[in-house]
């Protein structure tokens, strides 16, 4: 086993092997080893399948662009996750992962048929394969489609890892860890400035990683990199942190973090967790983030084996892993001939150096001779050979334009380099625009909208000393920035190996071009011959190609195949690169897990759930609890062997035939005071409240400016400047801020002052021809009798020895008192309520009690019988306007011409004529049920329930001209084809006149 | 994220804090009975929704809960400004100039 590794090679411990598995099969590596460094260690190249054709597929690069060697990893129930690039998963004991897009073998894959029918799968082809016959749709091609779409299988079960999330503010983040980067860190942490540096590797070093043999002040690059990171660690105002990918780059220099923790441990600490999100806030931002290297886009591109010249280096020094034996380079770039040599210094026979360029440095040509490499300029690549692996490559003399005779090189591998691309990701992010350097065949940064600079490779920069410089120039710049001094170091660097090379577009045959499978975009399969097709059926802009073909689609966002596909696409649109433009890239830089960025927020804390004082008691007591905003309220409490239904049942006939008890805590409670305070209610609400006196108080409607219908609740007056206002439970919030916005904006002048008060109050409501017996041996301070406290009444006084705000008002229809006490008294308080309810048997009773006593009242829910379209005259509340007030909110709205239209929808109460019939809340009213579909809809309801006070059900509705259809009978479409008639009456079906609330 | 200028509190505070309340300057009508329907109608309804800068209002809500007014480039998301509700629309051609 490791057969590929070289002895003495590498900064993986030797000494500690790790052992983990693959597809089933284990394999053993070193600590600091990658999955795929591991892999190709013991001569795996064969990692994943492709995603369309099935095509077999080998590890490309050595980094997070990684498009072919996504795997599956687990350790454990819950902690299954795809598409892990195999480049960037460090190897720990017991890891255990798998290779994707295959069945029934990564060897042996029935999918890969498909490679024979690529005429099917051709640019477009979801707008063409598919679209006839139409009947193939749902029972063919969507199931198709459905099962071969997606990249690997997603895990089924809870995550149970947790993920933290934490902000940080910092004078200088610097993204990326690479000479630039350091060189920026050094010079911005001299200064003092307080500066955090971020690399998505395990390591810090970037490039120098797989540059050993340079020196840097005198030192080889390796210790010269020890020795900066142990300044910088040992610095109090630095923080380095790997494993750290800066995803995203927001508004006003606003950078998040993905920090992996445990994803690289044998051992998980228990309750560590697995990820952590960073949201900084940086006073300058450094992008060091390097360049990627450009694939060459030729026929059989895609076979394993064949990789990137970078990432064989990387292999080679970071991991002490070759990638092949005999490998052949493909190049129009300097920076391969150094791989090749490097590999040839470590033991293998480069089969050849194959440049597309004819004029080459002539110290390359005569490093190439020393070490008898055979060089073949001015050569293109038109085939490679082999199944599972390359086994040759087929290359060709390319002479004034001319392909000439081929020939085939034996090899097992081939490394190719198409150029660079400077990474500027994060600073597209930020809007930032790129332009196009005719000279540097590269878009390189240009208006900038944010306090960031860029280093290094990223600028186009090419060579260790460059990126020193440059990095320490950004150092200098920040500080300058941020109003520090600071002076750029310099470093001096020998044995650096700078370079030059070109771009070009897919490589030239002398074959047909239309049989070629010359890959672009390797993790969605898309082949130049894709963006030509494309462009011939008519794609113009860039934006439609990439969508068209998907080129750069996939989960690498184009890392690899945007500048491969920009430059073809231009080409076969007769048009400069500049002119066709660039595609935009979005955050995330990398994939980044649904937990890192739900943090804490999950479970019980995704959403807060607010409970009543009185909450622990129905839990107690057995309560079916029900969510209403963001409150948790008791629905019915059942007892033993009742559902819902008898259980709500029993609860309604209790309180109508002698005392119900009902928790109203999150019913909204705001205090409106102060000298202006009635004029404020004037204003506010539709009803008139000057002539309502103190102790006295009255049901209110609050209405949007559009005259529609925001919220209600009964309000107190409980002195001439103080109001209690009570708002729906989901309201308050808004209520309030429509208010303070009234208050502050419109009406600055009138001195109110408006305060939240529904947590203050527990309120429990009293009902039933019982109520008073019940309440009046238990208050002081307030005359119970009915002439002393009518109906919609409210007086301060004590209620079981409790400070109460007590109110005579009936949300039932039943004779009713609602108590309000602090809060911290109202489980006492309840309690004392049931102990003195005994002689009545006094029940408590849930929301949906509550929903049944008031709709056999006809009083509407806002928000259920109304929905933001419905005025007061709709609701039949009309009564409720003050209509000598010469304004309030919305009051002009109700004269607009809609408004006062005939035939708006209406309030109306609707009987079903078969009476055991409990009507679907939400569905659709028609006049004529056997009219053809789609049926004219005319209505729907609103509220429905079954009534046990009337023995039937009853239900709501809004229907058009519904006041004009009293007695009419109207059908109800069902789900099941069939309908339901009902007659259209009033609101009231309980009680009509009132008779109830006066019970002396 | 953004950082929004409170300008009560006189500090740059992330955007959660705040709350955005539609376009700035539009005051309800003294009397609202003595405009057309149309008047009352663009009143409601008609915004300018520019590409550009946009006067706005925000409130602090989880800070000093007051109603201000701010000056954003819709393009960009950048402020070029917040000022107290109540105060005129800032000059820009100023406000670029002291940059």
């Amino acid at each position: 086993m490791n057969d590929y590794r070289i002895k003495g090679r590498g900064r993986v411990n030797p000494n500690r092997p790790v052992r983990f598995t693959f597809d089933g099969k284990t394999f053993s590596g070193f600590e600091g080893d990658t999955v795929a460094s591991a892999l190709l260690a013991n001569g795996e190249h064969l990692m994943g399948r492709g995603f369309k054709y099935h095509r077999p597929r080998g590890v490309v690069t050595a980094g997070s662009e990684e498009p072919n060697a996504l795997i599956g990893t687990s350790r454990g129930p819950g902690r299954f996750e795809p598409n892990t690039r195999a480049t960037m998963q460090e190897i720990y004991s017991g890891l255990t992962t798998e290779s994707q897009n295959k069945w029934p073998s990564l060897k042996f894959d029935l999918g890969a048929i498909n490679d024979r029918l690529y005429m099917l799968f051709s640019a477009g082809f979801y707008y063409k394969t598919f679209m006839w016959p139409k009947s193939f749709w749902d029972k063919v091609y969507e199931p198709f489609i459905r099962r071969a779409a997606g990249l690997g299988r997603s895990p089924t079960e809870l995550d149970p890892d947790h993920y933290a999330s934490r902000y940080l503010h910092c004078d200088v983040l610097i993204v990326g860890s690479g000479p630039a980067g350091l060189a920026a860190a050094l010079t911005a942490a001299r200064s003092g400035a307080s500066v955090t540096v971020v690399d998505e590797q395990a390591e810090m070093g970037g490039t120098l990683l797989s540059e050993p043999s340079p020196m840097i002040e005198g030192q080889p690059a390796w210790d010269w990199l020890a020795t900066t990171l142990a300044e910088l660690a040992g610095m109090p105002n630095v923080r380095l942190m790997h494993r750290t990918t800066a995803i995203g780059y927001y508004h006003q220099n606003m950078v998040g973090l993905c920090q992996k923790l445990t994803d690289h441990l044998s051992d998980v600490p228990a309750d560590a967790p697995r990820e952590r999100l960073w949201r900084v806030r940086a006073g300058q931002v450094i992008l060091a983030q390097g360049a990627i290297e450009r694939p060459m886009v030729f026929d059989g591109n895609d076979r394993p084996g064949v990789m990137m010249a970078g990432a064989a280096q990387t292999f080679l020094h970071r991991f002490g892993v070759k990638v092949g034996n005999r490998p052949v380079i493909l190049t129009s770039h300097d920076s391969a001939w150094h791989t090749a040599f490097d590999l040839a210094d470590a033991g293998c026979k480069v089969a050849a150096i194959v440049d597309t360029r004819t004029d080459i440095a002539p110290a390359l040509m005569q490093a190439a001779m020393s070490r008898q490499i055979e060089v073949l300029t001015g050569h293109t690549a038109t085939a490679t050979g082999g199944r599972l692996r390359v086994k040759s490559i087929r290359v060709n003399p390319v002479r004034g334009g001319t392909v000439g005779a081929a020939r085939t090189i034996a090899c097992d591998a081939v490394l190719m380099c198409g150029g660079w691309t400077p990474s500027l990701h994060l600073f597209s992010h930020t809007k930032g625009s790129l332009d196009w350097d005719a000279k540097a065949k590269a878009y390189l940064p240009g208006h900038k909208t944010e306090a960031v600079h860029i280093a290094g490779a990223g600028r186009g920069l090419w060579g260790i000393a460059a990126a020193l410089e440059d990095g320490a120039k950004a150092g200098a710049d920040a500080l300058r920035d941020l109003g520090r001094k600071a002076g750029a170091a310099t470093y001096a660097v020998t044995g650096d190996r700078t370079g030059t090379g070109i771009t070009q577009k897919e490589l030239p045959t002398d074959r047909s071009p239309g049989s070629a499978k010359a890959f672009i975009d390797f993790q969605n399969d898309v082949t130049a011959k894709d963006i030509r097709l494309a462009v011939r059926e008519g794609m113009r802009s860039i934006e439609h190609v990439k969508r068209y073909t998907t080129n750069g689609m996939a989960t690498d966002q184009g890392k690899l195949s945007n500048m491969n596909g920009l430059t073809i696409a231009s080409d076969a649109l007769g048009k400069d690169i500049p002119q066709v433009g660039l595609t935009t890239f979005r955050p995330p830089y990398t994939p980044t897990t649904f937990g890192a960025l739900a943090g804490y927020h999950k479970g019980s804390h995704f959403e807060v759930t607010r409970k009543t004082p009185i909450d622990s008691w129905a839990a107690e007591n057995g309560a079916a609890f029900e969510p209403v905003a963001l409150w948790r309220r008791a629905w019915y409490f059942p007892k033993a062997g009742e559902d819902m239904h008898a259980a709500v049942n029993r609860e309604c006939r209790a309180t109508r035939q002698s005392l119900g008890i009902f928790d109203a805590s999150t019913l909204g409670k705001i205090e409106v005071s102060g000298p202006d305070a009635v004029e404020f209610m004037n204003r506010m609400y539709t009803n008139p409240w000057a002539k309502l006196a103190p102790g006295k108080c009255r049901y209110g409607l609050l209405l949007g400016e559009d005259g529609f219908i925001r919220d209600d609740g009964v309000i107190g007056r409980m002195r001439d400047d103080l109001f209690h206002v009570t708002t729906t439970t989901g309201g308050a919030a808004r209520v309030l801020n429509m208010m303070e916005d009234y208050l502050q904006t419109e009406w600055p002048e009138l001195q109110v002052w408006l305060t939240s008060t529904t947590e203050e109050w527990a309120t429990i409501a009293i009902n039933g021809p019982n109520a008073r017996k019940l309440l009046a041996p238990l208050v002081e301070g307030q005359d119970m009798s009915d002439a002393a406290f009518p109906h919609m009444s409210v007086a301060e006084c004590t209620v079981a020895g409790f400070p109460s705000r007590l109110f005579r008002i009936s949300f039932t229809g039943e004779l009713g008192f609602e108590v309000n006490v602090p809060a911290r008294h109202g489980r006492a308080l309840w309690e004392k309520l049931m102990a003195a309810g005994k002689p009545y048997d006094i029940c408590p009773y849930g929301t949906e009690t509550m929903h049944v006593l008031r709709a056999e009242k006809g009083y509407i829910i806002i928000g259920q019988d109304t929905d933001g379209t419905v005025t007061p005259e709709d609701a039949g509340i009309g009564w409720a306007i003050g209509k000598a007030k010469p304004d309030f909110v919305g009051k002009r709205s109700l004269a607009r011409p809609d408004i006062v239209a005939k035939g708006r929808k209406q309030l109306v109460g609707l009987l079903t004529e078969n009476p055991k019939t409990v009507l679907v809340e939400g569905a659709q009213i028609v006049l004529d049920p056997k009219q053809s579909k789609p049926m004219r809809m005319i209505g729907h309801v609103t509220s429905s329930y079954w009534s046990e006070a009337l023995g039937r059900s009853i239900a709501m509705a809004v229907v058009e001209g519904g006041f004009d259809r009293m007695g009419d009978t109207l059908h109800i479409p069902t789900a099941d084809g069939g309908s339901q008639a009902a007659k259209v009456t009033g609101c009231v079906f309980y009680d009509p006149e009132g008779d109830r609330l006066k019970v002396e | 994220m953004l950082l929004i200028n409170c300008p009560y509190c006189d500090d740059a505070l992330p955007e959660l804090e705040f709350a955005y309340a539609g376009e700035a300057h539009i005051a309800r009508p003294a009397d609202p009975s003595k405009l057309s329907d149309e008047e009352w109608r663009d009143f409601l309804f008609i915004r300018s929704n520019p590409r550009g800068l946009h006067a706005e209002r925000w409130r602090h809500i989880h800070g000093c809960g007051r109603f201000f007014n701010a000056l954003r480039d819709t393009v960009s998301d950048r402020f070029l400004t917040t000022y107290p509700a109540g105060q005129p629309r800032p000059d820009v051609t100023k406000l670029e100039a002291a940059e």
